[in-house]
């Protein structure tokens, strides 16, 4: 079974595209190349939302699709659920 | 990759149709009633009430004809009755029309009151549907139709699934000389770039852009807050989209690989060669899929994530979620289920390929999900308000 998929390797978010729930061992893919990830969720991931796959600092950037999809607003550990409630747009 | 045969309707102006609709269509707001009586007295018949028509001035007139001109005109449209409270725009919104070569006759109130105008404009109607009725699909290729996309309720799933599908498809029609049409200006906001880079030539890409950065002011002339209540939406968030830069960027998951865009359309803008072209349209869905039936699209692919309900009451609107939870709570509105690319069941190729034959079988006569349940917005865009 595939926990998690990732756009781009350099994607620091990746997507559950199955209900994990907290301390899950997740195997994941690359979407870019293919190649198999691991990763292990710290909470609850509802499938289609996303996790940390490093530690962020207030004021740090989250790539998606090798894209910006927003700055950092509460400090977020690896493995972490990444939402409204710490990832904010740029643009408005 | 070869083109593929379809059955469907070529109209006067040689123009290929997948529906054969008879509308009744209303000029103004204070004709639906008529245009309603009309459709209720002659079955095989749709009326499309509308709210506006009146006082509008200056581009926003322009884009209320371009939208009622366009609508009769769409090859999906066999032949249709105009009704409007008086001769002047009536006539001009039937002309319009009549340039296509389809059937078409214009019916107005003033003077003679709903009664006897509903009277003349049913038995047109009546002729005109039974005429309609007799015509007859013919061999057409798949290459032929014009086909516009747009997703909405998207979620991560969009990104990852039903968007690149609609991608795949939308290379392979290209390629083959077909038309289509992708728009939202601004949830295209953090991947302008993406979207930038695929224009054909240096004018496209300045024609782009210019359409993006006004849209653009427009929203931060008229915001007050940051308008995290709309973009993303609620059912956006729930499906675990965080930002409208990550939700742009799986909306351009659409655009597909390869194709490049030709040109970019004001609202309602019939296309003027085949290709790929950008529109500029609001991301509201009853909205955009209205201008592009006024454009003459006949088939409108829709990837949604948690489950977007739209239809439009004369271009199909398919359906396709790769979302596994919307697939099972949500069945009825999904006509493609393309969930199984997240475990990498199904590859991106096939699943376009398994959205082209649900393309095939609904331009011969398959009823949408949308179609079937009776989802027939029919939503107007207006720029500003009426003088």
């Amino acid at each position: 079974m595939i926990h998690f998929l990732v756009h781009d390797s350099a994607d620091t978010v990746a997507v559950a595209v199955v209900d994990l729930a907290a301390g899950t061992e997740c195997t994941g893919r690359d979407l870019a190349t293919n190649k198999p990830l691991s990763a292990k969720t710290t909470e609850a991931i509802p499938l289609g939302h996303k996790f940390a796959l490093k530690d962020f600092a207030v004021g740090d950037t989250a790539i998606k699709y090798g894209c910006e999809i927003g700055k950092v607003v509460q400090p977020i550990r690896a493995g972490q659920h990444v939402h409204v409630h710490n990832l904010k747009t740029k643009r408005w | 990759m070869t083109d593929r045969k379809i059955y469907a309707y070529r109209r006067e102006n040689g123009r290929v149709g997948v529906r054969n609709h008879v509308i009744i269509l209303p000029v103004d707001d204070i004709s639906n009633a008529a245009c309603e009586a009309v459709a209720n007295n002659i079955k095989g018949t749709l009326a499309l009430p509308h709210a506006y028509g009146r006082l509008q001035f200056g581009e926003d007139l322009d884009l209320f004809f371009r939208t009622m001109i366009g609508i009769g005109s769409n090859p999906n449209v066999a032949a249709v009755v105009v009704i409007g409270i008086e001769a002047g725009w009536t006539q001009r919104i039937v002309d319009g029309i009549a340039k296509t070569g389809k059937p078409v006759a214009g019916c107005w109130i003033e003077g003679k009151g709903d009664i006897q105008t509903i009277a003349e404009a049913s038995l047109k109607a009546k002729e005109f549907v039974q005429w309609a009725t007799e015509l007859q699909r013919v061999e057409c290729k798949l290459s032929e139709l014009y086909i516009s996309v747009k997703c909405g309720e998207s979620d991560t799933t969009t990104g990852l699934a039903s968007c690149p599908t609609v991608g795949n498809v939308l290379d392979k029609h290209c390629a083959l000389g077909g038309t289509a049409s992708f728009g939202e200006t601004t949830e295209l906001t953090g991947a302008e770039h993406i979207v930038a880079a695929k224009a054909a030539n240096e004018d496209v890409r300045k024609q782009f852009m210019a359409a993006f950065e006004d849209y653009t002011r427009l929203v931060f002339a008229q915001k007050i807050d940051d308008l995290s209540e709309s973009q993303p939406t609620k059912g956006n968030i729930a499906g675990g989209l965080t930002t409208i830069e990550e939700k742009a960027l799986g909306n351009v998951e659409k655009l597909g690989k390869k194709t490049k865009f030709v040109g970019c359309l004001k609202p309602a803008e019939e296309p003027a060669t085949p290709g790929m072209w950008f529109m500029d349209t609001s991301s509201a869905a009853a909205e955009a899929v209205t201008l592009w039936a006024a454009s003459g699209a006949v088939v409108h692919l829709f990837p949604t994530g948690q489950g977007n309900v739209v239809g439009n009451p004369i271009e199909p609107v398919i359906k396709l979620s790769g979302n596994p939870k919307t697939v099972a709570s949500m069945k009825e509105h999904i006509d493609l289920d393309v969930a199984p690319i997240l475990q990498g069941e199904m590859t991106l190729d096939q699943a376009g390929d398994a959205l082209i034959d649900m393309i095939v079988r609904t331009a011969n006569g398959r009823l949408t999900a949308a179609e079937s349940l009776g989802h027939r917005e029919f939503v107007m865009t207006k720029l500003y308000r009426s003088a």
